[in-house]
């Protein structure tokens, strides 16, 4: 019995011999073939699992979609998309960004998706000299840190908070606004932009847990109903915006609740119930992706059979940039890095072109704002000034 | 510090924090008892609660209810949530029964050192709660609005709801229910004669297996009915939902004295206040701070809990 079981164990071992060395030998092969455009790497580094996965999954899949129409004229297998899934923790991206730093053949990175695991992760990314654009990371201090291969593809949250007050003021005409923030890098520092923007409106402020960490919002849903605020801003993500929003509805509070870019996804509505939701106002550092030029809405459709969500233009647009500097013969880190700093690129989102820190050139920043739809949908409604 | 913001608000976060509280009071039986009779933390008992809201959430599912259906007609919503109450009671009580054959008797019968159940206690944790995460994709599910929320009493600022009534009510008769079944009835008095001296009991002709398996039982019940409760309060389950929860609970128990029935209602109840005004006066951001302070302060005066003593000793 025993020696039948070591038996069929030392069969498996040999199976599992043979096909890593096969596995080995078909790697080497193409790496081998390879020169010039083909072989190497581009990595996206975001949530692909995790309670906010559906903003790194929209990131994932734009990108993903341009590597494959590149592969398609340049050969199957020719750029590579590594997935690292950081679930959008702090604490777990040093390690998958250490782990993406062995990784030579990477030539840049679309990512990291949040800006909390961009303040974890990009000093390991500069210290490697690997270029990365974020396509939604809007934290305003990750362009201060003099990290050399920083770049972001959108407008950031000084942009961002300034746009969410105007609209506070302008168009909801809002006199008495409660903001509140769930103590992350990005959505206490936009929480803090619409503060400073909105002054003497904000008649209540509050910091709730981060995602996953609390579901019951009674303190914060009394504090805003006997604040008799109208609208509430949240700097946070989508999860525990949409409860927030349930308890507030539950609650019996009838105001608008607004949110930041973290907010813009059905999820938001998956969370609070449609009902709930509805009416909702979510901003967007970029144009909406439904807007997006050429045959981007109807090439995402058809590869992934859902609409375009947030960021994923972006995200196309992204690694299309690193595409065109492999095509442009920016086949090492230390190229690519320079190219990027020159770069002046017509994507389906916009248009790109960095300045010295990395931030995408004031003249190309657009902010617009969502409505969310009875069906839990946000829905393009405006473009907004942030000045 | 929002002094002018806790008094102006006092009475509202009181009635929301005892309705959190009610929640954590069901939820801490079930440490209570358990630790009560066998001296061991089930740390599994936050996924006994969580299978509770999911067996409840599928259960209405299958009248076609989602979170974006229309509110019921008061007769269904009654149907609904005795169904929806039944659910949870079955599925938690399977569950934690299970946990109890699985993961722990087998340790029991070989006589292992505590640690040892410590470990598959939380080994039995993260297991069901994994597997409940990837089987749902981590996603959260809602709750049909099946109450339609309205204010019954009105002092003042304060306004009480049909729900956070429903919610300190029940878990006020079923505190009331499990007290007598422990205290008057025969199966009780198997239980307090095991937890208090279980080789005693044995020669006594008491089945001490079966007194473990019904004390995780009425744990499983408990945590059903808190779990019904949870979502009909919070509006979302997810498959950590028992997590924090727990930790809460737990220290709810340890507050009102663990091991003591009575304690775990007075802690959970005393935890979901503290909870709601240290939110008030710091914000919200401290409410945890607060009411592990207060934990600290309450155990340095009294180290057994408020009503200290445990399930053999308080009324045997």
């Amino acid at each position: 019995m025993r020696q039948g079981l070591v038996r069929a164990l030392g069969g498996v071992a040999v199976l599992a011999l043979v096909a890593g060395a096969a596995a080995c030998n078909s790697t080497s092969k193409t790496s081998s073939s390879s020169s010039g455009k083909c072989g190497h790497d581009i990595a996206f580094f975001g949530a692909l699992t995790g309670s906010e996965a559906n903003l790194g999954v929209n990131i994932e899949q734009g990108a993903e979609l341009a590597i494959d129409q590149y592969n398609q004229k340049n050969g199957a297998n020719c750029i590579k998309i590594d997935k690292f899934d950081s679930q959008g923790s702090e604490q777990l991206a040093p390690g998958v960004a250490r782990n993406l730093v062995t990784n030579k053949k990477i030539l840049g990175i679309v990512g990291p998706a949040f800006s909390g695991e961009s303040a974890a992760a990009d000093p390991i990314f500069d210290q490697a000299a690997i270029p990365l654009i974020t396509p939604s990371a809007t934290n305003p201090t990750l362009a201060t840190k003099g990290w050399k291969v920083f770049h972001r593809a959108v407008a950031n949250d000084q942009a961002q908070g300034p746009a969410v007050a105007n609209y506070i003021t302008n168009v909801l005409k809002a006199q008495k606004v409660f903001v509140a923030d769930d103590q992350s890098a990005y959505g206490a520092g936009l929480a803090d932009q619409v503060k400073a923007k909105l002054g003497s409106s904000v008649v209540g402020t509050d910091k709730t847990g981060a995602d996953g960490q609390q579901t019951d919002f009674s303190a914060t849903v009394q504090k805003i109903v006997s604040s008799g605020a109208t609208a509430f801003f949240y700097g946070g993500y989508y999860t525990n915006s949409g409860l927030l929003r349930k308890q507030l509805t539950q609650a019996g509070w009838k105001g608008t609740q607004l949110g930041g870019d973290g907010v813009n996804d059905p999820g938001y509505a998956k969370a609070a119930g449609n009902a709930a939701a509805a009416g909702s106002v979510v901003t967007l550092p970029a144009q909406p992706a439904t807007k997006a030029s050429g045959d981007f809405v109807s090439q995402y459709k058809a590869k992934w059979g859902v609409d375009a969500g947030t960021y994923s233009d972006v995200a196309y647009d992204a690694a299309n940039m690193f595409l065109q500097g492999i095509d442009a013969g920016n086949t090492t880190t230390a190229k690519m890095n320079t190219y990027l700093s020159t770069v002046n690129y017509q994507g389906v989102a916009n248009s790109y072109k960095f300045t010295s820190t990395g931030e995408l050139d004031p003249s190309l920043l657009k902010i617009w704002a969502f409505k969310v739809d009875a069906n839990g949908v946000p829905q393009p409604d405006q473009e907004v000034p942030s000045s | 510090m929002n002094f002018s913001g806790l008094i102006h608000n006092l009475g509202p976060l009181t009635i929301t924090g005892l309705a959190q509280g009610a929640i954590y009071a069901l939820f801490a039986l079930g440490y209570t008892l358990v630790y009560g009779v066998l001296r061991l933390i089930n740390f599994a008992h936050s996924e006994v609660f969580m299978m509770g809201t999911y067996a409840t959430l599928i259960t209405w599912g299958f009248f076609g209810l989602n979170q974006n259906s229309a509110t019921p007609g008061l007769g269904s919503v009654l149907g609904y949530l005795v169904l929806g109450l039944i659910a949870a009671i079955i599925m938690s009580g399977v569950t934690a029964v299970v946990i109890e054959f699985v993961a722990y008797r087998p340790l029991r019968r070989r006589n292992a050192p505590p640690l040892a159940f410590l470990i598959t206690a939380i080994g039995a944790s993260t297991v069901i709660s994994e597997a409940v995460g990837v089987a749902t994709h981590r996603n959260l599910r809602g709750v049909p609005p099946l109450i339609k929320p309205a204010t019954v009493v009105h002092i003042g600022n304060t306004t009480i709801t049909n729900l956070q009534l429903l919610i300190i009510l029940l878990a006020l008769v079923m505190m009331a229910v499990l007290d007598v079944f422990i205290n008057r009835t025969r199966l009780g008095r198997g239980v307090r004669a095991v937890a208090q001296n279980p080789d005693g009991a044995a020669l006594m002709g008491v089945n001490k297996n079966r007194v473990i398996s019904l004390v995780f039982l009425l744990g499983g019940l408990m945590a059903g009915i808190a779990a019904v409760m949870y979502v009909l309060k919070i509006g979302d389950t997810r498959y950590d939902a028992g997590f924090n929860l727990g930790i809460s609970a737990f220290t709810a128990a340890v507050l009102g004295g663990i091991g003591n029935l009575r304690g775990a209602l007075l802690g959970g109840l005393v935890l979901g206040v503290a909870e709601n005004w240290g939110a008030g006066l710091f914000g919200t951001e401290w409410h945890q701070v607060v009411s592990f302070v207060l934990l600290i302060v309450i155990l340095m005066f009294r180290p057994t809990g408020l009503l200290g003593e445990s399930l053999g000793r308080a009324r045997a």
